[in-house]
């Protein structure tokens, strides 16, 4: 209970801030919408208006705080709006309607977990590789840190109408950004961990004869695991920003889908409820993997 | 075919080259270290090249190294606008604003055990969420020029930054600390003399994540609105027109942009942290 209440304490400040916020960032259209129905607002033109500052507004129109609450389209929607956007969205429709977030859910969720798959697969197998080989050591890992430093993502468009030209579309495209983005993570720590034995271990197996195949099951792989566990988390959540990255430019559906026509169409709500539903998911991922990751490591006794 | 053979030869030879290399006696100095990466690189770049001419790969799907060079070097003007709009613009404004707010944010947040306990936390679930998803909404709020892609910057290196400074404020021992107590340090003086300096590989493996960070925020925020002009703008059009050739030239620009940034702060690492271990050899 004691870790508990301070996190509890910022997360109230961090939604009071934004409750605050609110009032203050959709004043302008309030009151212009107020006005338009005829009500009483200050300054009274709209030229006024428009060089008025925010805040001042604000002290100016009490009047108008509650309304800016329930706006249709706000700059910055209230917590409680994108809280019944989000419940709505997820208990509310049917799962297969275009409008419920279990759908666009699903859909993200599938390409980020094929591509976490194929991602963390590639990485383990090129660590293994990079472990044993020098060769691949010394060619492949600066390329795989160089790889790293060129934004990806930025590709993922590109990636998505290429593969679709070649007839392949629906989840791969997705999927292979997201593999991309999650085998870096995974590779650094894998061979981190195959390499974490210390050399009186190795050397206790060289005194059995043990071979190369055999010091990697019984030894290098079972010290790897904590490693390969916490490059895992990051790998997932890497997997994850990929699926949204891609599922930008088509037309599937999908979390990031879902931000880009809430963007198009003005559909604030819409995009923030998106973002929740998005790291809601990211959140549970990386949580479950945490609980895989201590039942693993309790049964081979060490944490 | 013949170019699919050649490129098959091309890669036995140059692997056999880079093993004699890797396991030959001089496998350790630094020209062989660099020559290795650099061969395979060279090795990729060419069986690309020969495999595109060898399958006749149509140019809407990939085109050769050759042509994108040719692109690359033709389109410099274009290229270069775009650069000082998505990179000194965008990312470097926003990073520079990022990194410094998560910096004083951990020096914050490590002065008061609340604080801590409270937004750590938090912060490390946030550095693990999409956090690309706000670009809609910061160039909603922002408009569609560099402002907005800055913001988008600010927001993805925060956490990471201040995760990273935390933990590295966190690092020096017990000892190290009394010793500052018994000279009667006073808590600024602690902190520049003593846990400042400790906390240096942190704070710039912070920064070297949040390079590339920098670079994929600023470019996808242009997906979503920017002026004509800008890496990201010049991708998805590009994309659409099926000029692929422009579109890797502009990728070229982005790994040499993300590399040079990254290298530059490995470097400033290097100084100033030339007494730990990693750093020296």
């Amino acid at each position: 209970m004691r870790n508990v209440s301070p996190v509890l304490m910022v997360v109230a400040v961090l939604l009071a801030l934004w409750y605050l916020a609110v009032p203050v960032m959709n004043i302008k259209e309030t009151v212009t919408q107020l006005e338009r129905g005829g009500a009483q607002v200050v300054p009274a033109s709209a030229q006024e208006r428009r060089g008025a500052g925010h805040f001042g507004l604000v002290a100016k129109n009490t009047f108008a705080i509650p309304a800016t609450f329930v706006q249709d389209r706000p700059r910055l929607p209230a917590p409680h709006q994108v809280g019944a956007e989000l419940w709505d969205g997820v208990v509310g429709k049917k799962i297969t309607s275009k409008r419920s977030l279990v759908y666009h859910g699903s859909i993200t969720l599938s390409a980020t977990l094929l591509g976490f798959a194929i991602g963390a697969g590639l990485g383990i197998l090129l660590a293994v590789g990079i472990v044993h080989s020098r060769v691949m050591d010394k060619s492949v890992m600066p390329w795989a840190i160089v790889s790293q430093t060129i934004p990806i993502i930025a590709l993922a468009p590109m990636i998505v109408v290429v593969l679709y030209s070649a007839g392949l579309q629906g989840l791969f495209p997705k999927a292979v950004i997201s593999a991309y983005l999650s085998f870096f993570p995974v590779v650094v720590g894998m061979v981190k961990g195959l390499r974490s034995p210390d050399a009186a271990q190795l050397d206790l197996l060289k005194t059995y004869n043990a071979s190369t195949a055999q010091g990697f099951w019984k030894l290098r792989l079972p010290a790897s695991m904590p490693y390969l566990f916490a490059s895992l988390k990051i790998a997932i959540a890497a997997a994850m920003v990929g699926a949204i990255v891609g599922e930008l430019p088509v037309q599937g559906g999908g979390l990031g889908n879902r931000m880009l026509t809430g963007s198009y169409y003005g559909q604030t709500i819409q995009i923030w409820s998106a973002l929740f539903a998005a790291a809601i998911l990211a959140a549970s991922l990386v949580a479950l993997i945490s609980v895989i990751q201590r039942g693993t490591l309790k049964r081979m006794g060490l944490s | 075919m013949t170019y699919l053979l050649l490129a098959l030869i091309l890669w036995l030879a140059l692997w056999a080259l880079n093993t004699r290399l890797a396991n030959g006696p001089s496998s350790e100095t630094r020209a062989v270290s660099l020559a290795i990466p650099l061969i395979f690189g060279a090795t990729l770049l060419a069986i690309w090249e020969l495999v595109v001419r060898g399958l006749d790969v149509p140019l809407v799907i990939l085109p050769p190294p050759s042509l994108i060079a040719q692109t690359f070097a033709t389109q410099t003007a274009i290229l270069w606008a775009d650069f000082v709009q998505t990179f000194v613009k965008g990312a470097l404004t926003g990073y520079v604003i990022g990194c410094a707010a998560a910096f004083l944010t951990a020096i914050l947040v490590d002065r008061y055990a609340l604080l801590k306990a409270g937004l750590l936390p938090v912060g490390n679930f946030m550095a693990a969420l999409p956090i690309v998803g706000t670009a809609p909404i910061l160039v909603m709020w922002f408009g569609f020029d560099w402002q907005s892609k800055a913001a988008v910057v600010v927001v993805m290196v925060f956490f990471p930054m201040l995760i990273n400074t935390v933990a590295g404020l966190g690092e020096t021992t017990a000892m190290q600390r009394d010793l500052m107590r018994t000279y009667g340090a006073s808590y600024a003086q602690t902190l520049t003399k003593l846990r400042l300096p400790v906390a240096m590989p942190f704070i710039f493996n912070g920064l070297k994540i949040s390079t590339t960070l920098a670079l994929v925020g600023a470019i996808v925020a242009e997906f979503f609105g920017s002026p004509t002009l800008g890496m990201g703008f010049r991708i998805s059009t590009s994309v659409g027109q099926l000029a692929l050739d422009m579109v890797w030239a502009e990728i070229v620009v982005a790994a040499l942009a993300g590399s040079a940034f990254y290298g530059i702060i490995a470097a400033i690492e290097k100084g100033v942290t030339f007494w730990h271990p990693s750093q020296r050899t």
